[in-house]
C-alpha cells in the first residue's frame, strides 16, 4: 500500500538535466514526499513561467519517475525520463539544474508482485516501449532487490525516439527491439514478447507493460488470449491527478469508467475494456 | 498601506450562512472522497474552503463522457466530463456520510431533466442535516420543453417557484456564461426565490484532435474554464450585481488572492476556486491566506469593506 501523498504542491530543486538518446533525463530532490512505489506518478509543472509563448502549458503533466534513490540529507531523488511531445513535456525538459519544478503526488496505486498476480508465477515479464520504459525500470529494480526474476523487452521507435536504457536499466540483461532495425530485434516489443512466451510455461507467466496505447493493447491481446495475467500501467489526459477532475476515465472492462488517477494508472487487462483510450501525443 | 487585516476580517456569509472566509470550491472541481483516499486526514484538519459545494447530484448514477474528456487550451482547459456520480440514493447513503465529517458548512449541487425530478432531489437532499444549501445546475434542457432551463429567465423562473415552497434551506442557481443577458436569467432567478446565483459556469468550447482532425473530445463539445474565462466571468458577474438583489457567488479563472478580489469588487459576495484545484489541490488555502495583503494592498481593513464597493 503507497504511502499517502504530501498535502498540496511543493518546489523541488531541478538538479540534473541531460540528454540521453532521444530523450532528456532530469533529476529533482523531493524532501517532503514519502518513498514512491513501482507505478506510481508525480504531476510536474516547471515553476519558471510556466506557460510558453502559445499559452500552454497550463496544466502539471502526469510523469512516472524512473529511479528513485535516497538523499543522504533526508528525501529522494527522483529521475524523470521525458519525451518532447508537446509544450508541457518540453517545458519539463529545458529545466537546467539550479531552477525549480513544482511537484505534487507520488500518486496513483503500484503494480502487485508476480505471486500477486499468479500464484504460480515464476518470475516476471516487463515489457516497456518509448519513455513507457520508466515504470519499468522501477519495477525491475524493485523485483532484483526483493530477489525475484524477471526478464526486461524493450521497444522504441527509432534512435531519434529512444534513451535510458544503459541509465535506467544498466547491465542488467534486456532484449532490444527498434521499429526501424537500428538496433537489436527489427520490429515490435511484442514479437519479442511472442517469442518469449512461446517457450515459456504461460501458466508459471506475470506481465507487466507501458508503453503507448497500441502497443499495450497489443500486449494486453496477447496475454488475454494466453490466460497470462497481465499488469499495464496506463496514461491518459489528466489535469490533477488526486480524483478531482474526472478527466482521466479508461473505460472499465464491464462498463463504465475508471478513473486512472486513483483507481490506476496500473490495471490488470482484464479490468479494462481497451488500453487504446489513453494516447496523448499532445502533452 | 493599510495595516494587514487579521484572519476575522476575511469572516463572512452567503445567504445567512456563516463562513470563516470567502472561499469556497467551484462545483465537480474537487472530490473530498477521492483527496481523502490520496491525502488522508490532513486534508480534513487542513481543508482548503470555508465552504464546500459538491459535485452535481443527478437521480440516478451516470457513467459520464467517454473519452477524451479534457484537453488543454491556453490558459485554460476544456472539460467534457458528463456529471459522473453515484445518483441520488449512493450519493445520500454513501457520500454524504464523509461529506458531513466536514468542518465547513455543505452545499449540495443537484440537476434533473425536468422540475419532477428536481423536486425529489431537492427535497431529499434538504432534508439531511448536514446540507447547508442546495446548488441547482440548470444547463441540462428539460425534457418537456428541451430547452435548457438555465439559457430561459422564464423556465429558470418556473423552476424556482416550483422548489422554493419546498425548503427554507438556500437554493443558489448556477447562472450558464452561454447567453446573451445573463442578468435576465439571474432575474428571473430571483423573481422564482432564488437566495444566491453562482456564477460563472463553463464557457462552451471544442477542440480538434490534431491527429485526426475530428473533435477531441468523447462528447464533441465542452465547457472552457481557467483564466482564460476570468475577463468573461468578471464582466458578467459586474451586469448581473447590477440587475439582481441577491448575493453573487463569483467564479471563473480565479487563481489568487488577487483575482479573487477582483471578483468581490466586481460585485460577488464570495468566490469559487475551480479549475486551479487541479494544478494546485491547496489552490483554495492559497487564495485565503494571500487575501489579507490582497485587500491591504487596495485599501481595505477587511473583506466586507470590499463587499461593500459597488464598481460603477
Amino acid at each position: 500500500m503507497a504511502a499517502e501523498a504530501p498535502f498540496g504542491r511543493r518546489l523541488c530543486e531541478v538538479t540534473a538535466s541531460r540528454a540521453d538518446g532521444g530523450y532528456r533525463v532530469f533529476s529533482l530532490i523531493d524532501r517532503e514526499g514519502p518513498q514512491p512505489e513501482p507505478g506510481q506518478f508525480y504531476m510536474l509543472a516547471s515553476a519558471g513561467s510556466w506557460a510558453g509563448e502559445s499559452g500552454r502549458p497550463y496544466l502539471p503533466r502526469a510523469i512516472s519517475h524512473a529511479r528513485y534513490d535516497r538523499e543522504p540529507a533526508g528525501g529522494y531523488r527522483l529521475d524523470f525520463l521525458i519525451d518532447e511531445v508537446g509544450p508541457g513535456t518540453m517545458k519539463l525538459a529545458a529545466m537546467m539544474p539550479g531552477q525549480t519544478c513544482w511537484v505534487a503526488g507520488p500518486f496513483g496505486g503500484q503494480f502487485s508482485y508476480p505471486r500477486e498476480l499468479n500464484p504460480q508465477a515464476a518470475g516476471a515479464i516487463l515489457v516497456g516501449g518509448g519513455i513507457g520504459i520508466a515504470p519499468m525500470a522501477v519495477l525491475r529494480r524493485e523485483l532484483v532487490e526483493r530477489g525475484i526474476p524477471s526478464r526486461t523487452l524493450l521497444g522504441f521507435r527509432d534512435r531519434a525516439h529512444s534513451g535510458g536504457v544503459g541509465e535506467f536499466f544498466g547491465c542488467e540483461e534486456t532484449r532490444l527491439a527498434f521499429e526501424d532495425g537500428s538496433s537489436g530485434h527489427k520490429g515490435y516489443v511484442t514479437d519479442l514478447l511472442l517469442q518469449l512466451l512461446e517457450g515459456d510455461d504461460s501458466a508459471t507467466a506475470a506481465v507487466y507493460s507501458c508503453g503507448p496505447p497500441a502497443m499495450l493493447e497489443a500486449v494486453r491481446r496477447i496475454c488475454l488470449d494466453r490466460a497470462i495475467p497481465v499488469e499495464l500501467a496506463l496514461e491518459s489526459p489528466m489535469a490533477c491527478g488526486y480524483g478531482a477532475c474526472f478527466g482521466c476515465a479508461v473505460p472499465k472492462a464491464g462498463g463504465g469508467y475508471l478513473r486512472l488517477c486513483i483507481d490506476g494508472p496500473v490495471v490488470r487487462g482484464d479490468e479494462i475494456a481497451t488500453a487504446l483510450a489513453g494516447e496523448s501525443d499532445d502533452g | 498601506m493599510a495595516d494587514l487585516p487579521a484572519r476575522e476580517a476575511l469572516a463572512t456569509e452567503i445567504c445567512g450562512i456563516p463562513l470563516d472566509g470567502p472561499v469556497l470550491n467551484g462545483s465537480g472541481t474537487f472530490d473530498v472522497l477521492a483527496a481523502r483516499q490520496v491525502f488522508g486526514d490532513v486534508l480534513i484538519d487542513e481543508f482548503p474552503f470555508d465552504c464546500y459545494v459538491s459535485k452535481t447530484i443527478t437521480m440516478n448514477p451516470r457513467p459520464g463522457n467517454p473519452p477524451y474528456r479534457l484537453w488543454e487550451t491556453p490558459s485554460g482547459m476544456i472539460n467534457s466530463i458528463g456529471l459522473p456520480g453515484p445518483g441520488l440514493d449512493g450519493f445520500v447513503n454513501r457520500d454524504l456520510r464523509l461529506l458531513a465529517s466536514l468542518e465547513v458548512p455543505l452545499i449540495v449541487s443537484v440537476m434533473a431533466d425536468c422540475i419532477e425530478d428536481f423536486v425529489v432531489l431537492v427535497e431529499r437532499v434538504a432534508a439531511e442535516d448536514a446540507v447547508d444549501g442546495i446548488e441547482l445546475n440548470v444547463s441540462c434542457p428539460n425534457v418537456h420543453s428541451g430547452l435548457i432551463v438555465g439559457e430561459q429567465p422564464a423556465e429558470t423562473e418556473a423552476l424556482l417557484k416550483a422548489l422554493r415552497p419546498l425548503t427554507a434551506k438556500p437554493l443558489i442557481v448556477k447562472l450558464t456564461p452561454n447567453v446573451a443577458n445573463p442578468h435576465e436569467v439571474a432575474m428571473g432567478a430571483e423573481a422564482g426565490g432564488a437566495d444566491a446565483v453562482s456564477m460563472i459556469n463553463t464557457v462552451k468550447a471544442a477542440a480538434i484532435d490534431p491527429q485526426t482532425s475530428r473533435p477531441w473530445l468523447g462528447a464533441g463539445a465542452g465547457g472552457l474554464s481557467g483564466p482564460a474565462v476570468r475577463p468573461i466571468a468578471l464582466a458578467q458577474v459586474r451586469a448581473v450585481s447590477a440587475a439582481i438583489e441577491i448575493p453573487i457567488i463569483g467564479m471563473g479563472g480565479i487563481t489568487d488572492a488577487e483575482s479573487a478580489l477582483e471578483f468581490i469588487l466586481a460585485g460577488a459576495r464570495v468566490i469559487a476556486v475551480g479549475t486551479e484545484n487541479f494544478r494546485d489541490p491547496k489552490a483554495g488555502t492559497a487564495v485565503t491566506e494571500g487575501l489579507p495583503a490582497a485587500l491591504a494592498r487596495r485599501g481595505f481593513g477587511s473583506l466586507a469593506e470590499a463587499q461593500a464597493v459597488t464598481l460603477a
